[in-house]
């Protein structure tokens, strides 16, 4: 009996690594003091009414951001491990197998763990304010959407402790992601993972799409919406097209890994290009899913900082429409090597490029918004300027990589690898980066420190260049990605050394902004305005932080940049027609089922990982008695009595 | 706001720009741009579209980063800025069409040259002399080189004729991987269960650096070779003499060579007949029989990719060999 249970542990949890029990012990004496904290101060209900049942979608799009910076540290740490293990040749400070882990959890992660959430967590924060809404369409989906998010995430990342890490790349290609080659459960935690939380997306894309077509105050024509929400629902439609596909093709790696199918094997007639074409068929609208949204932060951002309208507004719309349209016929550009033939790669080297031209329309528009304006180096304004260089020559790398013949050399190599981080970081990152800055007051109600906002803005950029310009140079090398060493005979080392030391430069960015959020809480300047920026669009019209039910009376819009030209009218002495009279204001009720019903997808998921499936089928007849209940809810909303409503808003200075 | 942060960045931009250089003088000490040293005309080829996308990109990129510097330091906000503030001027037909049209004419240029290239490609090398071919199997984790026409075998380790092109058929068994010899050209996939082919020509005798480009597991990472081109008589030479005193590659032989593990370059005089299409077959070569292209040089049986698409083995379906 004993025995068995040693075996049992020493198969369900990971070992023999001292790396690995550094951080079992990291965990639970975390997860100590959390439950000591909570329940010191008595916050378990605080936090259980508040926050964990809340269908706001304010807190909702907070709870997205510091899940998603807790998965920046951990992609960023896992980023940092493989700088440390490639900094040299021949060093053993990691393994093969765990480099191949890493490097594995690193690109999932940060993509589908940082980089989706922190996109989330904007549109839940911005959205219904920008548009003049109360909530979004579906507040109770919209918290399911994060649970799952969140319980996917967790599964995922359960897996460097309990069973072991998916190792086949963050794309888990077949077949070297089958049984046959990654026997262990690593890859059943990547594609559970990967699907609990992809639903919640597919959610969130839906969630979003109807709020923006339906939910827009009166008289806010989609041609004068803001483009931060046309970007949102240009990625809402690429998410609600793209990601039925991710869920299709894991659903068949689970068969064929679970089942025994051949779906992506060629020994039964099934092939392993279907899974390669399905996952990018995905894959490649995924990362403009990520990077549309960052446009629309920069266009904001640009607009408000330059005090100047946008330039070209209805062009900005039209290649943002264009990019998420060409985004779903580029994706063989991934493999051109893979053998298609010269007519099929010379369709996509061609389309690919084409993706290019309305990109470089909207740099120019960025550049002559700020043409004749007058720009402020605030924080946001900053990692919007260093995104612009950053971006065109990323983008001018991905213009190299479009041309089919040159790509059989770029392929796989490090110049792939700079390209890709080029414009995820410069692009994605940078532009997730801006957009907190620039909302952090509407959320939290005081400004994030400046002076360590610059030292880290400074640290973040000249480290992201001596970290990823040598890579370029080691790909011109035949540095292949994913080697987990190598030798001194092709003179790499140098350039990696140099490598190395930026991504560690980059690390202390990120310390600096945890200083930097950690001492703003305390010292930094309080938004009482409401308006901290002088901004132009409705989310500066009302308090921060934005009250409950965000407007207290719901506001017509007749033009582009509607909160602006409110301001220019009062300027000019005329005062915008009387408010309407309060009314009671409408509101979802807080609702358990979401996380509850997460859990369970947890349980049934972690059930399908290590095949129990006693465990797996409790979990979903989980899922089921939840949406059951949730049928029968009848009692799901309330209202605000005006009382209510006039107190909050003399609370914050404004009289009604 | 003052001047400062503005200078500041045009500070760091040129700081950067020095690094970058710095890094490539350092480098170029030490490393060797493979990538950009072509040996042969594939390779070249390659090499040419690399710096006219290049070039054509950095006609885009400079005047952009020289018009945002500009732009930063003329419109910041400081007390007393004289250059014009127009808050409401947001349109221009003349300029958006500009910039609509650059962007349209740099990707027709470049289109162009990608298309021609990469049919040009999918033929075999310009030369009279005729092809040898050399078959190609990626196993866990070393490379296997069959010579169908001179019946030897090797492991990690490669040799041609110098001027002679060479036709590779790759396959794998094991998960894919990716052949890779920059100096001749660029790579392509070996899977399991297909016959893909890749043309690379070595101008010249010389020793090229190759690789696996494409992660395959464990030991991934240690997946080198060497090319080895040499002189047609030379490259006969050592034929008859691998005949001669290396040993024979059995059947168990290639079961033991397929088991997971690393491996020292080795020589085989002969291997076992039909070695590369029963490999092909037993991954599920054999639901691709009806691909086969008739006429095709070499033994490969029906696996083999058809020729018309040269570079690339399929047909259709972007990376789908059948029907």
């Amino acid at each position: 009996m004993l025995t068995k249970l040693k075996d049992f542990a020493s198969t369900f949890f990971v070992t023999g690594d001292p790396l690995i029990y550094g951080a079992d012990v990291a965990i639970v004496l975390t997860t100590i003091a959390i439950v000591f904290v909570l329940t010191y101060f008595k916050k378990w209900t605080w936090l259980w009414k508040e926050w964990l049942t809340s269908v706001d979608h304010k807190k909702i799009g907070i709870m997205y951001l510091i899940a998603s910076l807790l998965m920046l540290f951990r992609g960023g740490v896992d980023a940092l491990l493989m700088r440390t293990q490639l900094a040299l040749p021949n060093i053993q400070f990691l393994q093969a197998d765990h480099y191949n882990e890493i490097f594995t959890t690193h690109g999932t992660i940060m993509i589908l763990f940082m980089a989706m959430p922190m996109m989330f967590a904007l549109f839940n924060i911005v959205v219904p304010l920008q548009l003049g809404a109360r909530d979004v369409a579906y507040p109770f989906l919209n918290a399911l959407s994060f649970w799952l998010f969140f319980f996917g995430a967790m599964l995922f990342n359960l897996s460097f402790v309990i069973g072991g890490s998916p190792d086949a790349g963050w794309l888990s290609y077949p077949p070297l992601s089958e049984m046959s080659h990654s026997p262990g459960v690593g890859e059943n935690f990547y594609i559970w993972g990967i699907q609990i939380s992809g639903i919640g997306s597919l959610a969130t894309g839906i969630n979003f799409l109807v709020t923006i077509l339906k939910m827009r105050a009166p008289g806010m024509k989609l041609m004068n919406m803001p483009l931060f929400s046309w970007s949102v629902l240009s990625t809402s439609v690429m998410i609600i097209f793209a990601f039925p596909i991710l869920t299709i093709t894991l659903a068949l790696l689970f068969v064929d890994r679970f089942l025994g199918a051949h779906f992506f094997t060629m020994t039964a007639g099934g092939n392993p290009m279907m899974y390669v074409n399905l996952i990018w068929m995905w894959g490649h609208p995924e990362v403009y899913i990520v990077v549309i949204p960052a446009f629309g932060i920069y266009s904001e951002i640009v607009s408000t900082f330059s005090k100047k309208k946008i330039f070209g507004y209805k062009s900005m719309v039209f290649s943002m429409m264009i990019i998420s349209v060409l985004s779903f016929f580029t994706w063989v550009h991934h493999f051109f090597t893979m053998g298609a033939g010269a007519d099929v790669n010379t369709f996509f080297a061609i389309s690919t490029m084409a993706i290019g031209i309305p990109t470089g329309v909207k740099i120019f528009n960025w550049l002559f918004t700020m043409f004749r304006g007058r720009i402020q180096l605030k924080q946001p304004m900053l990692w919007t300027l260093a995104f612009i260089p950053c971006f065109v020559v990323g983008g001018a790398t991905g213009v190299m990589l479009a041309v089919a013949p040159a790509d059989y050399q770029y392929h796989n190599s490090y110049f792939l690898i700079a390209h890709f981080h080029q414009v995820l970081i410069g692009g994605v990152v940078f532009g997730y980066l801006a957009g907190i800055y620039y909302w952090w007051p509407k959320m939290f109600g005081f400004k994030l420190d400046e002076k360590l906002g610059k030292w880290a803005f400074w640290t973040w950029n000249i480290g992201f260049y001596v970290c990823f310009m040598p890579q370029y140079a080691l790909g011109f090398m035949g540095m292949t990605r994913r080697v987990y060493t190598y030798g001194w005979d092709m003179g790499w080392a140098p350039l990696n050394l140099v490598s190395s030391i930026g991504a560690f430069l980059m690390g202390i960015g990120f310390i600096f902004q945890v200083w930097q959020i950690s001492y703003s809480i305390k010292y930094g300047e309080r938004d009482t305005t409401g308006d901290p920026w002088n901004a132009r669009t409705l989310e500066w019209s009302i308090p921060s932080p934005a009250p409950m039910y965000n407007f207290a009376t719901v506001p017509h819009v007749s033009e582009q940049d509607a909160w602006w030209a409110e301001k220019q009218a009062r300027e000019a002495g005329k005062r915008a027609a009387a408010a309407p009279a309060l009314e009671p204001i409408h509101m979802p009720k807080n609702s358990g089922i979401p996380i509850i019903m997460a859990a369970f997808w947890f349980v049934a998921g972690f059930g399908f990982v290590f095949s129990w499936i006693w465990m797996a089928v409790a979990g979903l007849l989980g899922v089921a008695a939840c949406l059951l209940a949730r049928s029968f809810q009848y009692d799901t909303d309330y209202y605000i009595p005006v009382d209510e409503i006039k107190r909050t808003e003399a609370s914050f200075g404004r009289g009604i | 706001m003052n001047l400062k942060p503005a200078r500041k960045f045009l500070k760091a931009a040129c700081a950067a720009f020095a690094l970058c250089l710095a890094v490539f003088a350092l480098s170029g000490c030490s490393g060797k741009f493979v990538v950009l040293d072509p040996q042969g005309p594939v390779a070249a080829t390659q090499q040419r579209l690399i710096v006219l996308s290049a070039v054509l990109c950095a006609i885009v990129i400079i005047p952009v980063l020289a018009i945002l510097v500009f732009i930063v330091w003329r419109y910041r906000d400081k007390p007393g800025n004289k250059a014009p503030y127009t808050p409401d001027w947001h349109d221009s037909k003349l300029l958006e069409t500009i910039w609509w049209g650059i962007p349209i004419i740099i990707i027709g240029i470049l289109g162009t040259y990608t298309a021609r290239d990469t049919f040009a490609l999918a033929k075999p090398p310009v030369s009279d002399t005729t092809p040898i071919t050399v078959q190609v199997t990626s196993l866990d984790w070393k490379w296997l080189f069959t010579y169908p026409d001179q019946h030897i075998a090797t492991v990690n380790y490669v040799q041609i004729p110098a001027g002679v092109p060479v036709r590779f058929q790759l396959t794998s068994d094991a998960p894919m991987n990716s052949f890779w010899v920059p100096q001749l050209g660029g790579q392509e996939y070996t899977m399991p269960g297909m016959a893909m082919q890749l043309w690379l020509q070595a101008d010249k005798p010389g020793v090229y650096y190759g690789t696996g480009a494409n992660f395959s597991g464990k030991d991934f990472a240690h997946m080198r070779f060497d090319v080895e081109a040499k002189p047609q008589a030379e490259f006969n030479q050592w034929v008859s003499s691998v005949k001669q005193t290396a040993p024979a590659l059995t059947k168990s032989g290639y079961e033991q060579l397929v088991q997971p593990g690393t491996s020292e370059k080795t020589l085989y005089s002969s291997y076992p007949d039909g070695l590369f299409d029963d490999i092909v077959n037993k991954n599920g070569g054999m639901y691709m029989h009806h691909s086969s292209a008739p006429g095709e040089p070499g033994e490969s049986s029906g696996t083999s990719a058809t020729g018309a698409t040269g570079t690339s083995g399929m047909t259709d379906m972007p990376g789908m060999n059948h029907h």
